[in-house]
């Protein structure tokens, strides 16, 4: 067998024994810890024990959503940040880029995920989809098409969706703050 | 010259090492050479004593790399080699993993090999583990010489190194377990400028030596894989142009929308049939070809063509690290080897380097030695006043609890009785403390004693 402890350069670098944690828990320990998120931004842990499954409460303070506080859940797996967090609306909401189902198009969740990112970057780039809605990656095609022809109604469909109302016979949920 | 009978072996015969059984493998022992080692390689018995009869090799995965690694195992003198695989045999697996038959058709894999090595090698036993490496702890890993993986996931890969990595130990030389990672699946470091051209990554493969704790380890080149196929949710609910968008239609959305809280069970046919036939009529509305049961269950499975002799390619060199290490008869390779088969063959030998903020392998460790009565507070005081570390606004946590984190506020606010706690009660004498702040590359890991 060859002899690898000579190998080591220095007694310092074995002295590196590092505690049982994931190097997942520690990442989401560090990305946690060090958000910076405007007041329009709040986490919630149902269980303050666990990190992993939370919830992100933004309350738009401008653009045609404002007023409305709209949920949505985090699940991270362990393979994190090798894949992106699991995020999904949790109401039923009248928006271009998410789906009656609460899938969310935005682009760092699925194709554009880097390892570099963080939750603060995905938290942030959810905060956005409220204030610049894209017609271009459309989920609820219905919501897109009416932002693309008229913005005017859509922007009354977004307030009157907020109340809990029904736009084309779906009826959305009312997440008035 | 016969020699004497040999332990009992699993299978339950005696056997014999029959004359020149190993004639080819004794040139490169019996005698140095200008490449082995003068201070590890002992020519003769003793290197083939240790090989033999005493080395204790764990493969990792019985799948197509796997069973060429145990076969290359076995024929080159290692005697005493286990095998974990979570995996049943499948029929798609019959075209490569040759240790496997038609009748073993939903066995394990780790068993199947396991016996078929044994009846084909005599002498040699084969431990099989049909189950996830997770199932094991550090006992059960410390008894190996050496741990080779063939292996299909990140996911696992990332395991079995940060649990190798944890069990080096500085006071014991035996801790020290190198691991050699084969991996055929395409996704290996690229280099930015070579362009990966659809479909060819069967014909790729890496093969590296992990020496933990002194060379890179897998998590220190874990932001340079190849992603995987991802298709952007939009296009593949509005604007599809290939099969593969309408499986992931009715994989990633129709599925859930459809079934509600039943996960989606890819090893289930008629789970991939439901898939398949959804799929398949969505396909036929957006005029799209191509939708085949067999690409489905590739797609939805994340199955990566897989070419026979890329696997033996890569198994191989595997092998020939593992007979180096065991036997110091020449130099391991440092560290990272890759085959680009897709441009006839071309292939890079270099050190990938250790990153010293990796999550697994870098980062600072300090030991410190605190007063028994502290407070929580007051050892994060220390740390921000300390000029050697330095950092502003600690987060601290146990591997088992969290002590005190800065953000965010509800979490804040829960910790915050923990700042009057005393860190005994916390933390157990040798207890580790993992600390993040945004000052610090990664992490710095405390070990904590009480004076």
């Amino acid at each position: 067998m060859i002899k690898i402890w000579s190998m080591k350069k220095n007694e310092e670098a074995a002295a590196k024994k590092k505690p049982k944690t994931s190097a997942a828990q520690i990442r989401v320990q560090k990305d946690l810890t060090e958000l910076d998120l405007p007041s329009t931004m709040v986490t919630h842990f149902p269980d303050p024990a666990d990190l992993l499954n939370f919830t992100l409460t933004i309350t738009p303070d401008e653009g045609m959503y404002k007023g409305g506080a709209f949920i949505f859940s985090f699940v991270i797996n362990m393979n994190y940040p090798h894949e992106p967090p699991k995020v999904k609306c949790t109401q039923t909401i009248y928006h271009p880029n998410v789906d009656l189902e609460g899938n969310v198009c935005l682009n760092i969740l699925r194709e554009d995920w880097k390892p570099v990112l963080n939750l603060n970057s995905v938290m942030v780039g959810l905060q956005y989809l409220f204030l610049e809605p894209n017609a271009d990656d459309p989920l609820n095609k219905d919501a897109a098409e009416e932002l693309r022809r008229n913005r005017e109604q859509f922007m009354y469909n977004v307030k009157h969706s907020m109340r809990g109302g029904y736009v084309k016979g779906v009826q959305y949920a009312n997440v008035l703050a | 010259m016969a020699t004497a009978a040999g332990p009992p072996t699993a299978n339950g015969f005696h056997y014999a090492d029959w004359e020149d059984r190993y004639y080819h493998v004794d040139q490169v022992l019996d005698r140095p050479g200008p490449r082995t080692d003068p201070d590890s390689f002992m020519a003769g018995a003793a290197v083939k004593n240790f090989l033999r009869d005493k080395c204790k090799i764990l493969v990792i995965g019985a799948g197509g790399l796997g069973c060429e690694i145990l076969a290359n195992l076995a024929l080159s003198g290692f005697k005493d080699i286990h095998v974990i695989d979570m995996d049943t045999i499948d029929i798609s697996n019959l075209n490569r993993q040759f240790l496997f038959r038609p009748k073993d058709v939903g066995q394990p894999k780790a068993t199947i090999a396991a016996e078929y090595i044994m009846k084909r090698v005599p002498g040699v036993t084969v431990t099989p583990y049909y189950g996830k490496i997770q199932d094991k702890d550090d006992d059960y890993y410390m008894q190996f010489n050496l741990v080779i993986c063939g292996l299909d996931s990140v996911e696992a890969r990332r395991w079995i190194n940060a649990t190798l990595v944890n069990l080096v130990d500085r006071e014991n030389p035996e801790s020290l377990k190198p691991l050699i990672d084969g991996g055929t699946e395409g996704r290996d470091l690229s280099f930015r400028y070579h362009v990966a051209p659809h479909r060819s990554e069967g014909f790729k493969g890496q093969a590296r030596v992990i020496l933990p704790t002194i060379t890179s380890c897998y998590e220190c080149s874990l932001d340079m894989l190849n992603k995987p196929t991802v298709f952007p949710i939009c296009t593949i609910a509005n604007t599809p142009r290939l099969p593969e968008h309408c499986i992931e239609w009715a994989s990633v959305l129709e599925w859930p929308r459809v079934k509600g809280e039943t996960k989606l069970d890819t090893d289930d046919p008629d789970h991939i049939q439901w898939v398949y036939d959804v799929a398949l009529k969505r396909a036929e509305e957006f005029k799209i070809e191509g939708v085949t049961w067999s690409l489905t269950h590739g797609v939805v499975k994340n199955i990566i063509p897989a070419i026979a002799s890329t696997n033996a390619i890569i198994a191989a060199s595997c092998c020939n690290e593992a007979f180096k290490i065991a036997t110091s008869s020449a130099a391991c390779l440092n560290n990272y080897f890759m085959l680009i088969g897709t441009d006839s063959v071309y292939s890079y030998t270099f050190e990938h380097e250790k990153r010293d903020d990796c999550p697994v392998c870098g980062g600072e460790s300090l030991e410190i030695s605190i007063p028994e009565s502290w407070t929580v507070e007051r050892l994060i005081e220390m740390l921000v006043e300390r000029q050697d570390i330095q950092i502003k606004k600690p987060s601290l946590s146990t591997p088992t609890k969290h002590i005190y984190f800065q953000a965010p506020p509800q979490l804040e606010t829960a910790m915050r009785p923990n700042l009057e706690k005393k860190v005994s009660e916390l933390v157990p004498e040798g207890g580790d403390v993992i600390v993040t702040a945004s000052t610090l590359p990664f992490n710095l890991s405390l070990r904590i004693t009480y004076t």
